[in-house]
């Protein structure tokens, strides 16, 4: 069946920020929807609220909405788009939950939308528990036991039909929240609350719960003509119980005999079909028992997700793209497979290596969450390896994970172990108990230690064909460390079990280098492998490759001008989409200039590990080894580090060593910037300001220094970047009591101790440089107040609140810095104002996290420009002649991941914990601001009931904010002391009883949702009990709660806005009309 | 573990180690991309005078069932992998790979670069082989493949169909359907999977050598009849492909009523004694992920394909002979129909054994046909 002719303009909904289960994964399928949709001669209509997404760049898209992704939203840009059909099928879940949202108030009908890829009823199938067990039952698809729930009153009667243990799952969620295991009454009557409260319809399923069975997924597509293949087979390393996205994964499966594997293939077919998604791709996961064979359907996805973008980059099948071509009208058979050019798509890939995906985890920015793994995700990011392999890919896999770990190497002390045999294996066996992030390091520490297989393979019910080949792993290396020389044929052996060189060096007490000189000297070099959809079966024209030892290397090297791009490996808190943004940008833009573009990167989610995005693509850990060895085969010309974050950028100096050219600021200029003692002669040089600091190195040492400069004081151990241990410390105990813990950890690192400067405005720059000329891109003021860490603080651009004056001198500081430091690609400056003086905080010679954001604010790629500027490119040959100041507002909010973590307080401080970013754009600051909270699922009341409590130094500015609540029609109700201070300015307030004082107090009003906004201030430096509980309750209710003053003043400001006007909708084509920048024509 | 090569016919060689027996074995080289199903693939009849080689690189993780067997020998000359697991981890597993294809006496190999191999033999197209763990001279391997006899030509379905009638008894328990008719197969080297499923959807199913005469194969009063796979060059099935002429002729007289389905070599065979000829191809179809339209409806099934021939049907004199599928791979014919008679065949495995059931109509159209010519 050809393409429709009856579809001109397709609304394409995206998955709005970076959240826990919903990465850049989307990104990527977006945007490879919207390019095959524009590819065929349709225009798009784009809503998504994230600005750090290549999908919302201008050119991928007719009409590109960033604004919050809400039913309301959603109809009028219907109303003013007028598009025959709907694509909801490509933005994760949230895509997928408005548009049945939508559906639900019959919009679609009501302006003529067609759904296509999934309508509402196949949606509701596959998402309504009920439904899907129903439609399971008929089409004779096992699921396991279960009952709904929809009120609590029904739970009891759940319980004693399923029994315990068992699985909660609300409906309607994302990636299982509010959902988890249950062992006794007390949890299932607690987490089942909170399930219905979480769940969209208020709807828990309560299921048999089949712990310890195998876990399946699988990857289907279906075409209008009812043609269904499997695209790829995933086994869970974990066994059920862990969610998929908290899993190791492995691709293909791996245990199951070919029968059983065709009958469980068979099973999904017959699922997409009972469901009823017409064309696309869904995702389908089983249980399996290990012990008969008995298979159950656990759940399936209607629609691209993350299991489906890592099956992309596993297998080579594009299953965005055809998912979008199919929905348009296509068959499988009439789209031509990319990677062979002769084959066509209706066919299932075959791998000839095998995949391995490891989940990252970021606990450490949550020191209290609880960190067993359960059925709800936690993890924010992940890494891919391919190897010929599982014990090669999970190596790879491992050392790519960037967590200071080279392979499978030891979690626990082992010398510990000599001392205390006992103690070290019964804290081994608890580790392999509970589902932790660490599990797989504590496998190989059991058999270090001398477990079993079978001990282990009870312990964790991890299938013992996974287990045995990590035991050959610890038995290699066993033999390798008991050598005293290290023999070529054992250092051969160990490439090809993925061992690193890192990983030898460490176990034989040696140099890195010497081992990669050792493997130089007696060519064991690696080969490069081919993804290519088919094992070979074919000639494969796309060039996406991964590492191996073996004989022979497909690699085919060009003799063409090349530029190696290094990406950021994978997500993390402080390091995520935003720099992958910034690679493909480069990688655009350097093929632009008719360069050969080498990608190198690690993680699945991504649009820079799309085949499609640069002329070669290697899926290889970003790893000083491993980078190295491409670039001794390829020979760039140089290598791009700036725009992947940290991980790149730490590569630096080894690179630089290898006589490998770093394009952009001079590696010298990043060490200035970068390092403290010449960052401060570099400030003293150009007389710029910064906050009065010193490094210490006692705890007697801080305490002069901190008594000198005077409290509060930012303090944090040397050695880490980006916010990691960082504190504000109000007082001498507090110091001292840091300083313990800092020594604790890493004896005899020295302690930076800087200025905190209270309530003082932060400001970051972003802008570009050519080696001669810097352009300002952006400046963004901050709406929080200095303290808070720049990624989880919400911005402006331009400034709202500071002087003219101010600005200018911002302006003036930039260019000297800038010019100072010979800036050739991007900068970015932290700022902090106070009582009108401007002071340095921070350089970063390199892509920042605001630069997607800035470049959407002013329609200028910035990055793209950036990779030009490297070149040799001037700024006015690339048109770039001044800075651009939109005549809109933007502000930028972080999204957080507290629901996740139950308990962790929501404070912000100077660690950064966002996962993700919205963008709200308008008029006003209060109509850009409002938007943005929207956007982030922040949804301000409009009336109804106000809870303040604020801390005291916050008392006098929270009256104005409880006057204009009161004004707009909220009642307010606060804690004794806020009461107190409001009653005397005449603003009626109800005091409320401390939460040990008496009832009802907010807690109460909080379970019972007759509040509607609260603004909580923290007190000082240890918050109480008291508000820990108000804010972890207000996130379980889903009730706004907002922690800073600045931040509720920008509330109400929205408030009042949006209860005057309506929201107003604006594509980002039509802002960027109204400035005066245009790409320049090559 | 002991040091093999593995010489092709064109000077190319890769060592490994073998991971069972000691000695010598010479083939044609076939690679097959299914990622599961090896002991299948070992026992099918097809591989006969063939080395397999594994283009997944992980064999062995489940072990060997003994349930899956699609004959009662290991029928491959050779098998070859990348990594040969140390255990075996699956329920239904009695013993490990190494271990059976050991007691079979099966030269198998490991550590090799799959891979490049299978890139080989797609260049190249399909050569013959000898692994070795005794000798590693050029010069003797090579001559020892020059005296080998080439597999063009060559009847191998001798060695695998059976040497006596026989009734088979086995079904796939989940199918359920009410048996009827009494089918003849006409074993070329039959797997188990397809007698699985005749045994079905009908009463009775009796194979027979595949030299039988018409009438000894009549004496049982079949009301099918059924052409299997086999290894092999089609064109030297001779007898088959005799008894195959006959019974199409009677089907033209009318003093058959027989309906008649052939499947893979059974399918060539068809082909053949309906005037086709067949060819062979560069390096086969030996794998579950082929596409194979039905030319009538236009659906596209996933299929198990495992021949190295092909039979064009394409310019018979007999106009009603009309060809039913292609594979999209390479658009070669996958399937024929007699517009007037009761025969069809396919060029795939609906069987699967290993691969995807998606054509398991094939055999409830075989039975309905069976239906359809006994209604009158």
């Amino acid at each position: 069946m050809p393409k429709r002719k009856d579809l001109d303009k397709i609304l394409i909904i995206g998955s709005g920020p970076i959240i826990i289960s919903q990465a850049c994964e989307f990104d990527y399928s977006g945007t490879q929807a919207c390019k095959a949709l524009a590819e065929e001669g349709y225009r798009v209509v784009l809503l998504n609220s994230n600005p750090a997404t290549i999908m919302t760049d201008p050119e991928f898209a007719f009409r590109t909405y960033i604004e919050p992704i809400t039913v309301e939203v959603l109809e009028k840009i219907i109303k003013k788009e007028k598009p025959q059909a709907c694509l909801p099928t490509l933005g994760g879940q949230t895509a997928l939950n408005v548009a049945f949202s939508a559906a639900k108030e019959g919009i679609f009908k009501k302006y003529g939308v067609e759904l296509i890829g999934a309508n509402a009823q196949a949606i509701a199938k596959a998402e309504d528990r009920k439904l899907f067990k129903e439609t399971m039952a008929k089409a004779g698809i096992e699921t396991p036991r279960s009952q709904i729930v929809y009120k609590l009153s029904e739970a009891a009667s759940a319980l004693e039909y399923v029994g315990l243990p068992c699985v909660l799952r609300p409906a309607f969620t994302l990636g299982g929240t509010g959902g988890g295991i249950v062992f006794n009454r007390e949890e299932f009557f607690s987490l089942i609350e909170i399930g219905l409260k979480q769940s969209l319809v208020s709807e828990v399923l309560v299921e048999e719960a089949v712990l310890g069975w195998k876990e399946f997924e699988l990857e289907v597509m279906r075409d209008r003509k009812d043609n269904v293949v499997i695209i790829c087979s995933i086994e869970n390393f974990d066994p059920m119980g862990i969610h998929t996205g908290d899993s190791i994964t492995v691709a293909p499966q791996q245990t199951l005999t070919d029968r059983q594997y065709q009958r469980m293939r068979q099973e999904a077919i017959r699922a997409i079909r009972a469901i009823g998604v017409e064309t696309g791709g869904s995702n389908i996961q089983f249980a399996f028992n290990p012990q008969d064979g008995r298979l159950v359907i656990i759940e399936m996805n209607p629609r691209v997700s993350r299991s489906s973008a890592l099956a992309s980059k596993a297998t080579g099948f594009p299953i965005a793209k055809i998912a979008a071509k199919l929905a348009v009208g296509y068959t499988l058979d009439e789209i031509p497979n990319d990677i062979t050019r002769e084959t066509p798509a209706s066919f299932e890939p075959v791998l000839d290596y095998c995949v391995v995906k490891i989940p990252r985890w970021t606990f450490e920015k949550f020191p209290q969450a609880d960190t067993t793994l359960t059925t709800s995700m936690k993890s924010v990011g992940e890494v891919m390896a391919i190897g010929r392999t599982f014990k090669e890919a999970l190596q790879k896999g491992l050392r790519g994970l960037e967590i200071g770990k080279a392979g499978l190497e030891p979690q626990i002390d082992l010398r510990r172990y000599k001392i205390h045999p006992q103690d070290v294996k019964e804290e081994i066996k608890a580790y392999l108990i509970r589902p932790n992030a660490e599990r797989i390091f504590y496998i190989g520490d059991a058999f270090r230690l001398g477990f079993s297989l079978s001990e282990v393979a009870s312990l964790t019910k991890i299938d013992p064909w996974f287990l045995q080949n990590i035991k050959e792993i610890i038995d290699f290396e066993r033999e390798l460390s008991s050598q005293h020389a290290l023999d070529i044929k054992r250092l051969k052996k160990a490439k090809e079990l993925g061992f690193s060189d890192k990983q030898i060096a460490r176990l034989i007490n040696a140099g890195e280098d010497k081992i990669a000189m050792l493997r130089y000297k007696h060519s064991i070099n690696c080969v490069y492998k081919l993804v290519d959809t088919c094992a070979a079966e074919f000639e494969a024209y796309t060039p996406y490759f991964y590492s191996t030892y073996e004989k022979e290397d497909e690699a085919r090297i060009s003799t063409r001008n090349k530029v190696m791009i290094l990406g950021g490996g994978p997500n993390r808190i402080g390091q995520g989409i935003e720099f992958d943004y910034c690679c493909v940008h480069a990688a655009f833009s350097l093929q632009e200039e008719n360069i050969e573009v080498i990608m190198v990167n690690s993680n699945p989610e991504t649009v820079s590990t799309d085949y499609d995005t640069s002329d070669k693509l290697y899926f290889e850990p970003i790893t000083l080894e491993d980078v190295l060895n491409i670039a001794r085969r390829e020979k760039p010309r140089g290598v791009i580090l700036q725009f992947g974050g940290q991980t790149p950028l730490n590569l630096a100096l080894g690179l630089e060593r290898a006589g490998i050219e770093i394009l952009g600021t001079s590696a010298f200029s990043i060490d200035r910037a970068e390092d403290r003692e010449k960052f401060k002669q570099l400030l003293k040089k150009c007389r710029l300001r910064q906050p009065a600091n010193a490094t210490a190195t006692s705890f007697y040492e801080a305490k002069r220094i901190a008594r000198e400069i005077g409290y509060p004081v930012v303090v944090r151990p040397s050695y880490v970047l980006g916010g990691r241990a960082m504190e504000i410390v109000y007082d001498e105990v507090s110091l001292e009591k840091y300083i313990k813990k800092a020594i604790i950890a890493s004896p005899l690192q020295p302690i930076l101790i800087d200025k905190f400067l209270e309530e003082a405005i932060e400001v970051d720059v972003d802008g570009i440089g050519d080696g001669k000329q810097f352009i300002i891109g952006g400046i963004l003021e901050h709406i929080e107040e200095a303290g808070i860490h720049s990624g989880d603080s919400a911005m402006c651009l331009p400034p709202f609140s500071i002087s003219d004056e101010m600005i200018e001198e911002i302006r003036k500081a930039t260019y000297v810095l800038a010019e100072e430091l010979k800036i050739k690609g991007l900068m970015n400056i932290q700022y902090a104002v106070k009582n009108n003086v401007l002071y340095v905080l921070e350089v970063n010679p390199r892509a920042s996290r605001t630069i997607p954001f800035v470049s959407k604010a002013i329609g200028v790629p910035l990055a793209k420009l950036a990779a030009k500027v490297m070149l040799g490119k001037t700024l006015d040959e690339l048109g770039l002649k001044k800075e651009i100041v939109p005549p809109y507002t933007c502000v930028k909010e972080s999204v957080f991941p507290f629901n996740r973590f139950s308990g962790v307080d929501i404070i912000l401080g100077p660690e950064m914990k966002s996962t993700g970013e919205v963008m709200g754009i308008g008029e006003s600051f209060a109509q850009a601001y409002i938007k943005s909270q929207i956007a982030s699922s922040q949804v301000l009341p409009l009336e109804g009931r106000v809870f303040i409590s604020v801390k005291n130094s916050d008392k006098r500015s929270v009256v104005f904010i409880a006057k204009k609540l009161f004004e707009l029609g909220f009642e307010i109700i606060a804690t004794a002391g806020t009461a107190k201070v409001l009653s005397k300015s005449n603003i009626p307030v109800k005091a409320l009883p401390r939460i040990s004082e008496g009832r009802p107090n907010i807690l109460d009003y909080i379970k019972d949702k007759k509040v509607h906004l609260i603004i909580n201030t923290p007190s000082g430096s240890i918050p109480r009990q008291d508000e820990v509980k108000i804010r972890s309750q207000a996130i379980i209710y889903g009730i706004p709660c907002i922690t800073t003053i600045s931040g509720a003043q920008a509330s109400v400001e929205g408030i009042e806005v949006l209860k005057k006007e309506k929201l107003k909708i604006k594509s980002i084509q039509e802002h960027h009309k109204t400035l005066n920048y245009s790409v320049p024509n090559e | 573990m002991r040091r093999a090569i593995l010489f092709l016919e064109d000077g190319f060689w890769l060592e490994g180690e073998s991971f069972t027996i000691r000695g010598e074995t010479i083939g044609e080289v076939v690679f097959n991309t299914s990622m599961s199903g090896y002991e299948e693939i070992l026992t099918d009849p097809s591989y006969r005078g063939q080395i397999v080689c594994m283009s997944y690189p992980l064999i062995g993780n489940y072990g060997i069932s003994g349930s899956d067997i699609e004959s009662r020998r290991v029928q491959v000359e050779g098998f070859i992998v990348r990594e040969n697991s140390q255990i075996y981890s699956n329920f239904q597993a009695k013993k490990s790979l190494s271990d059976y294809l050991r007691q079979n006496k099966i030269l198998a190999l490991e550590h090799i670069d799959t891979r490049a191999l299978v890139r080989h033999l797609r260049l190249k197209g399909l050569l013959k082989g000898i692994i070795s763990t005794e000798d590693f001279n050029f010069n003797s391997l090579r001559n020892k493949l020059a005296k080998a006899p080439s597999i063009v030509g060559r009847d191998l379905v001798r060695l695998v169909s059976c040497r006596q009638v026989h009734e088979w008894r086995e079904d796939w328990p989940q199918l359920k359907f009410e048996r009827k008719h009494t089918v003849a197969v006409i074993d070329c080297g039959i797997k188990h999977s397809i007698l699985r499923f005749l045994k079905s959807y009908f009463e009775k199913v009796v194979v027979f050598p595949y030299e039988s005469e018409l009438k000894d194969v009549l004496r049982i009063n079949p009301q099918a009849i059924l052409f299997s796979n086999g290894p092999g060059d089609p064109q030297a099935v001779e007898p088959a492909i005799e008894l195959a002429g006959k019974i199409i002729s009677g089907l033209r007289q009318g003093s058959l009523k027989l309906a008649v389905m052939g499947i893979c070599l059974g399918h060539q065979i068809l082909g053949l004694a309906l005037g086709g000829k067949s060819r062979k191809l560069k390096f086969g179809h030996h794998g579950g992920n082929h596409p194979v339209k039905d030319l009538a409806t236009g659906k596209i099934d996933i299929t198990a394909q495992n021949h190295n021939f092909i039979v064009d049907t394409q310019d018979l004199s007999d106009k009603d002979v009309v060809q039913t599928h292609i594979n999209l791979y390479d658009n070669t014919p996958e399937g024929l129909r007699h517009r007037r008679l009761p025969l069809f065949s396919v060029q795939f495995h609906p069987e699967a054994g290993p691969g995807p059931f998606d054509a398991q109509y094939i055999f409830s159209g075989f039975r309905k046909m069976t239906d359809k010519i006994f209604a009158k």
